[in-house]
């Protein structure tokens, strides 16, 4: 039976991780050089922690998937990190942020661990300059900041409009000294397939080296999980076309508690999808709505094109929806408000997928070059997807899923509900509850990393029982089977249809049924129409070559596989939970004016979700107990 | 539209390669270079032949993982922009394409358009980082940095590590990329206590691994997607220079971390 122990430590919210800290066990230098830990995935949380476990002196084996570690997705973030460091003098603090933070989550986090992050947040920023980070500056030298949605202080630290491609490098270069000094080894190309427990404890993984296609065995004194998020299973998202499931998923399989997975973000500014053939959509960052305004033609149907429409005749309704925050309200309010305008039927561009977003005024007041200066590249990168120019006719954006705040349950220390695993980044559900902010996620994967998992496993690798173990071990050799198993099973279907054709339709399947808005009879069908579609897969997919090269339609097929059985568990728990929080949205639950309606009583917990075999998962609920901030109706009117 | 695509194919490393030709049906102005490809692909699964390998990941122009030479161009005909921001609007219908992979001794290939480009990551190892442990870092705002300082030293960071500026060489340098490297750390003063040994060893590596020497061309800076300027290149060899003459034991600029750069 599994048991939930989130492990926070008691007393005062203020002091719980310093107390923390100093009562959790320290592994002595000479003994750390006896420990090996396996760090998979190399975005901004596994990258700074392989780079920071290696430099406290553990023996890290590093892996990905690409063809090295600086091309992990994180290197795709546009907007900025945030940090409580206040140097606007704008009112901003570390309990602001912390606030900000839990109530954009729609009070779907733990208050313990989303104070941990505001805490250590202004620690990331002095950590990133130190290694060389080109954060901008303002002319007198200091760091600049901007705003960002959602909340109303600048604490947003960014480069340019590529801050996660500079905090991934800057992670990417710490990893690399350590790769230098010895203590990472780095494999990349080289893909988790499978976890390998014994005796109750996370000891090692399952790997297929995707140039030569060997199938092998890593153990290790603890694995830590950094594989992002799932996104891609909606087939059409912002993530790049590799990222994947299949990590998490696997370790779920293998005893790992799943939660919240229904809390999937879909973020409101995207290039509305136009080809049948298109492989992702590409983000416009958040920082856009800084300076544009979003609207719509009053009247559905009119097609006349938007100079000609005038300002009487616009509808501008995220300002009319949210005055106070207008068009910085949080993404998951942005996304569904640009949904609701287009179901009316007052969407423009093809197939009505889309609304203005308008940057006349900025230019009236402030000038071309001040807003060529600061969105100048996003302009471009505009351009030349749609062939328009943003600075003489408004953008046109639609939602499109980018992030998912759920994730692999972690308690307290990072740790799942399988001893020796840990799970950082966003492949945890831990820090964004229901709906994450913007820029909070570079916060969250580096906080992770550097900050709070190298405290944290080394308590456990100083107090656990770990005996020794090989690839031999029969829990080793029966993981190998598996996967063995299933590389033959994907190569062996010789069906007529490829993995990218099942792959788009379940991704449809759950946009359609589980994306921006959910109800209880999509759900079931949802539910329904999945099995017979992955019965489908293993019958008629057709993966060509063979496993012993290097062949990426079998790496793709593997994990569209995952996704087909993934997709279940996200419709399930989206079915279970009978009310709307943040990016969660069922309509049933919603008041008159068409806001989510949050049910306390019911749902105040966290989802986390346990395989069985050949059965529905179980659930398992995590109170949330709220005894620092009260949670209200998160109003942003 | 339509395409005839000349494409690359080798089965590994050590197998003979040569050009096949591929039609490119029902592709649409609007359809990424990428996505035009993986249409040809998705014709080639469904037969049951083998894909033809290629690398992507964002698809929008940041990871670095796309790789091709287009008609004899990295990344394609237009400035600025990877393979996967480039779109078949650019192209007349029916015109003839040929795709190559990244040509160098330094990354050998490991099937038809996917080269081996660890090399590069071998040149960061040697020095590409600030040796600064996680933890206890002083105040971000305790070093002002100049605004212009900060840019430029962005300008030299945006650099992706596709490896284009290689491909485009004919000597196969790797200089571009080293001095993108180079130069944004020595530009910044958290990157000055380092810079004499750094500049020595991530030279040392890309020669080590057969990258040329530079030819004073430009061809790098004409293709590379983030147009990083050649006068990166002229820093690095000021650097190169000015580490010769530290190494001397003559006076250099002072190395205090406080110092005004130039």
């Amino acid at each position: 039976m599994m048991k939930l122990d989130p492990r926070i430590p008691a007393g005062p919210l203020e002091t719980k991780w310093d107390r923390h800290r100093f009562s959790e066990k320290l592994v002595s230098p000479n003994n750390k050089r006896k420990i090996t830990v396996i760090v998979v995935g190399t975005g901004l949380a596994g990258a700074s922690a392989a780079s920071t476990l290696g430099q406290l002196g553990y023996q890290v084996e590093c892996f990905c998937f690409q063809d090295s570690p600086r091309r992990a997705h994180s290197i795709a973030a546009q907007g900025g990190i945030n940090a409580a460091k206040n140097y606007q003098d704008d009112g901003d603090s570390v309990g602001r942020l912390f606030y900000d933070t839990i109530k954009g989550g729609d009070f779907r986090s733990r208050e313990a661990n989303v104070y941990r992050l505001a805490q250590v947040s202004a620690q990331i920023i002095d950590q990133c300059v130190a290694l060389g980070i080109p954060f901008a500056r303002e002319y007198g030298g200091q760091l600049a900041n901007r705003s960002f949605g959602g909340v109303q202080v600048s604490r947003t630290f960014y480069c340019r409009g590529q801050t996660g491609q500079q905090l991934l490098l800057g992670a990417y270069s710490a990893l690399c000294w350590q790769i230098e000094r010895g203590q990472v080894t780095m494999r990349p190309r080289t893909e988790m397939l499978d976890l390998v427990v014994i005796d109750g404890q996370a000891r090692g993984i399952v790997v297929r080296d995707l140039v030569t296609g060997r199938v092998s065995v890593h153990t290790a004194h603890a694995v830590v999980l950094a594989t992002g998020g799932y996104s891609n299973v909606y087939y059409l998202s912002t993530n790049a076309t590799g990222s994947n499931v299949t990590a998490t998923y696997r370790a779920w399989k293998q005893g790992a508690a799943f939660a919240n997975p229904c809390f999937t973000q879909i973020h409101p500014t995207a290039i509305p999808p136009g080809d049948a053939h298109q492989a992702k959509l590409t983000l416009m960052s958040e920082s856009l709505r800084n300076d544009g305004r979003l609207w719509v033609p009053k009247a559905a149907a009119d097609y006349r094109s938007p100079g000609d429409i005038p300002a009487a005749e616009r509808d501008y309704f995220l300002e009319r929806r949210y005055p106070r925050f207008g068009n910085l309200a949080p993404r998951d309010l942005a996304s569904r408000a640009v949904k609701a305008v287009c179901d009316e039927g007052r969407g423009i561009g093809p197939g009505g997928h889309g609304v203005y977003l308008d940057f006349a005024d900025v230019i009236d007041q402030q000038g071309l070059d001040v807003v060529r200066e600061r969105y100048g590249n996003l302009f471009d990168m505009y351009q030349r997807i749609t062939g328009e120019d943003a600075y003489h006719a408004p953008m046109r954006i639609y939602p499109a899923p980018h992030y998912t705040m759920g994730g692999l349950w972690v308690d307290y220390n990072l740790m799942s509900t399988v001893p020796g695993l840990f799970v950082i980044g966003e492949a945890n559900f831990a820090d964004h509850g229901a709906n994450r902010l913007g820029a909070s996620s570079l916060m969250q994967g580096l906080a992770d990393g550097y900050l709070i998992l190298p405290y944290t496993i080394g308590h456990y690798l100083a107090t656990a029982k770990l005996i020794s173990v090989g690839e031999d071990h029969k829990e080793s050799r029966a993981a190998l089977q598996r996967v063995t198993n299933r590389v033959g099973r994907l190569l062996n279907a010789k069906g007529h249809r490829t993995a990218a054709s099942f792959h788009r339709e379940v991704g449809k399947l759950l946009w359609n049924h589980c994306g921006m808005s959910r109800n209880e009879e999509g759900l079931k069908s949802a539910l329904t129409s999945i099995p017979s579609l992955r019965e489908e897969f293993w019958r008629d997919v057709m993966v060509p070559g063979s496993g012993e090269i290097f062949n990426q339609e079998l790496e793709y097929a593997g994990r569209v596989a995952d996704y087909l059985e993934f997709a279940e568990l996200l419709c399930h728990d989206a079915l279970h939970r009978e009310e709307s929080c943040g990016a969660h949205f069922r309509e049933e639950f919603q008041t008159d004016e068409g806001e989510p309606q949050r049910d306390d009583s019911r749902f105040s917990y966290v989802a986390a979700w346990e395989y069985r075999e050949g059965a529905s998962p179980t659930l398992h609920k995590e109170p949330l107990a709220f005894e620092f901030v009260a949670p209200t109706r998160r109003s942003y009117q | 539209m339509k395409f005839s695509l000349n494409i690359w194919r080798q089965k590994g490393p050590d197998e003979k390669g040569s050009f096949m030709t591929y039609e490119a049906r029902d592709v649409s102005a609007g359809m990424s270079f990428l996505e035009m490809l993986d249409g040809v692909n998705q014709g080639l699964i469904a037969k049951g032949e083998e894909p033809v390998a290629f690398e992507q990941d964002c698809r929008e122009g940041i990871c670095g993982s796309c790789s091709l030479v287009i008609n004899g161009i990295p990344h394609g005909p237009d400035r600025g922009i990877t393979t996967c921001q480039l779109y078949m609007r650019r192209f007349p219908d029916g015109a003839a394409i040929t795709i190559e992979p990244w040509r160098a001794r330094a990354f050998p290939i490991i099937k038809d358009l996917v080269v081996d480009r660890r090399a590069l990551d071998r040149v960061m190892q040697a020095g590409g980082y600030i040796s600064v442990n996680t933890g206890g870092a002083v105040d971000g705002n305790v070093l002002l940095i100049s605004k212009d300082q900060a840019e430029t030293a962005m300008d030299a960071a945006s650099c992706i590590g596709c490896g284009a500026c290689v491909a485009a060489c004919k000597n196969a340098s790797a200089m571009l990329f080293v001095a993108a490297k180079v130069s944004h750390l020595a530009l910044l003063p958290q990157g000055k206590p380092e810079r004499t040994r750094r500049v020595k060893a991530m030279l040392g590596v890309m020669d080590r691994e057969g990258f040329g020497s530079c030819g004073n061309q430009n061809e790098c800076e004409a293709v590379c997607p983030k147009g990083i300027s050649v006068r990166f290149i002229a820093a690095l060899n000021r650097e190169y220079l000015r580490a010769g003459v530290v190494e001397l034991g003559l006076p250099a600029e002072p190395e205090s971390p406080h110092a005004e750069s130039a």
